[in-house]
């Protein structure tokens, strides 16, 4: 038998994937009114996959700031427009860069452990216990860690877009000398919250979605075997950085 | 042997508590079974006992909705288990106790928190009652000088025997042991023996296990089922089957490689794999 398999298997195989798992996302929907009863498991989930992505966003925050205070402090210094880094920043954060890294950070932190600790409950069963002792694994597993990436990655967003200013702040203002009242001024002026926070913020929302369900979905259907949880966590970092890209585009189309 | 008690639980007076009726199931094109019937009496300790990859295991997984058959009937306590909603089946399964070959404990709790699981999540009960449940479910079992260790901090058997303690918490009319006696020592093996048995006895627990070990199902199981090729080759006392002549029986409580079932995986002429050439008189795989 040939180890390459047919092309149109393939495509078939991913075709099907991506059906089971918007038949999964319905399931997880149903089941989230139950998971309610399960609230403080919710909250677990929110602190371990917020609270302890918090270093990670903060640091990456905080130097994608600092080369985008140095790159556009460059590239407006040849315009004589050096005066617009805070604008030009925040807006880039804000709108783009803020939600899109975030929730790349986020699938390679916090999905890959979701698809790990799902995909292990799988393979020792634990899943399978929690069916045989009546309690839905949908509703105390799988729903709670979605709802806790629609809950933690808009703050993470947030946090993360914070500590970028604050980078781009410290290059451009205690750095490379811009006055720091034109950095502020030009900003708080030409941000929009509506259109430019509150839209950064839907997106992060739709990414947090998209991603947890990926995470929860690669967990939940993995083959039990120690391969099959390592190819599920891969699965999760790549497909979910491929959507939240595509996503990206077609969200930043609508919401312009 | 007394009469059997009828299980708060239970809900119909059949003499069986679960009944399988014409059960066909074929996994990856291999027939595991070919329209077996047997019924698990009420009150009773049933041994379901064969050769590895027999389908024991999927019997279980059937009787408990986990797998649903290719053709047959399975009715647990009156109900046509296959038929069932998932939230019947959750009915179902709150008056069912599995006692999982890998003890399957989740890893996050502690053993206490592992058996008080099925309580909290069915169960609005003050802290003190669950704690008094769960401490004499552990004790029960011997271990209730480890209820605040993790399952990492287990061995394999006081893993299994913290899982069974869960699987009782709730006593409900029905409890599957999936090799409930594998990594044991003898003393807590014993101690397993005569928890099955006790429970059996004073709360008419319906019983079923899948082992390998007969003597300890002699000691325990008022009934044996032997399963082989799909099908149910002898049914009896442990006593009854010791003494059946036929060859199934014979070969698997004597342990004998030659019989009707084989101890090799079919495949070809061993000598030909080698690389020698084929014997003559080439036949089954040595």
């Amino acid at each position: 038998m040939s180890a390459v398999r047919p092309r149109r298997s393939r495509i078939a195989d991913a075709l099907a994937q991506v059906g089971a798992c918007g038949l999964f996302l319905f399931q997880v929907l149903a089941a989230i009114p139950k998971s309610l009863r399960h609230f403080r498991e919710t909250l677990r989930q929110i602190w371990f996959v917020g609270a302890m992505s918090l270093v990670i966003i903060m640091t990456c925050g905080l130097f994608v700031g600092m080369v985008l205070g140095l790159q556009l402090y460059y590239v407006l210094s040849i315009f004589g427009g050096t005066a617009a880094l805070g604008t030009v920043v925040s807006l880039s954060l804000y709108r783009e860069l803020g939600p899109v890294v975030t929730a790349l950070l986020f699938a390679g932190r916090a999905g890959t452990s979701i698809t790990a600790e799902i995909g292990l409950m799988r393979a020792t069963d634990q899943l399978s216990a929690m069916e045989m002792m009546a309690v839905d694994p949908l509703a105390y597993v799988a729903a709670p860690r979605f709802l806790a990436g629609i809950v933690a990655m808009p703050l993470l967003a947030c946090v993360f877009n914070a500590l970028g200013i604050f980078g781009a702040h410290l290059v451009g203002v205690s750095w490379l000398g811009l006055d720091n009242g034109t950095f502020w001024s030009n900003m708080t002026s030409s941000v929009d919250v509506w259109k430019d926070v509150v839209n950064g913020v839907w997106k992060s929302t739709a990414f947090g979605a998209v991603v947890s369900l990926i995470a929860v979905f690669q967990g939940y259907t993995t083959p039990p075997t120690s391969e099959g949880v390592a190819y599920a966590t891969t699965r999760t970092v790549v497909f979910s950085s491929i959507v939240v890209l595509a996503l990206d585009f077609v969200m930043t189309a609508f919401l312009m | 042997m007394t009469e059997p008690r009828a299980n708060a639980q239970t809900r119909t007076d059949d003499p069986a508590l679960v009944q399988v009726r014409g059960l066909r199931t074929v996994l990856g094109g291999k027939t595991i079974f070919d329209g077996i019937d047997l019924d698990i009496p009420r009150g009773r300790i049933t041994a379901i006992m064969g050769p590895s990859g027999t389908g024991k295991t999927t019997l279980l997984r059937h009787i408990t909705g986990q797998l649903a058959p290719d053709a047959g009937e399975i009715r647990v306590d009156g109900i046509n288990v296959p038929t069932l909603s998932r939230s019947a089946l959750f009915d179902l399964r709150e008056r069912i106790g599995f006692l999982f070959q890998n003890s399957a404990l989740l890893t996050d709790f502690s053993v206490f928190e592992n058996v008080a699981f099925p309580l909290r999540q069915h169960l609005k009960l003050p802290e003190e009652v669950v704690r008094n449940i769960v401490l004499t479910k552990l004790q029960a079992v011997g271990l209730r000088g480890a209820a605040e260790l993790m399952p990492s901090e287990l061995s394999g058997g006081m893993a299994r025997r913290v899982a069974l303690a869960r699987a009782m918490i709730r006593d409900p009319m029905l409890i599957l042991y999936d090799e409930p006696f594998v990594g044991l020592d003898p003393i807590a093996l014993n101690q397993v023996l005569k928890l099955i048995r006790t429970l059996n006895d004073t709360l008419g627990i319906t019983s079923v296990l899948v082992a390998h070990e007969f003597a300890a199902v002699a000691r325990a199981a008022d009934l044996v089922y032997l399963i082989a090729g799909g099908k149910v080759v002898a049914r009896g006392t442990p006593d009854e089957l010791q003494r059946d002549p036929s060859p199934w029986t014979k070969q698997f409580f004597g342990g004998e490689a030659d019989g009707p079932v084989p101890f090799q995986y079919p495949t070809g002429d061993y000598a030909a794999d080698l690389g020698f050439p084929p014997r003559a008189t080439a036949g089954r795989a040595a």
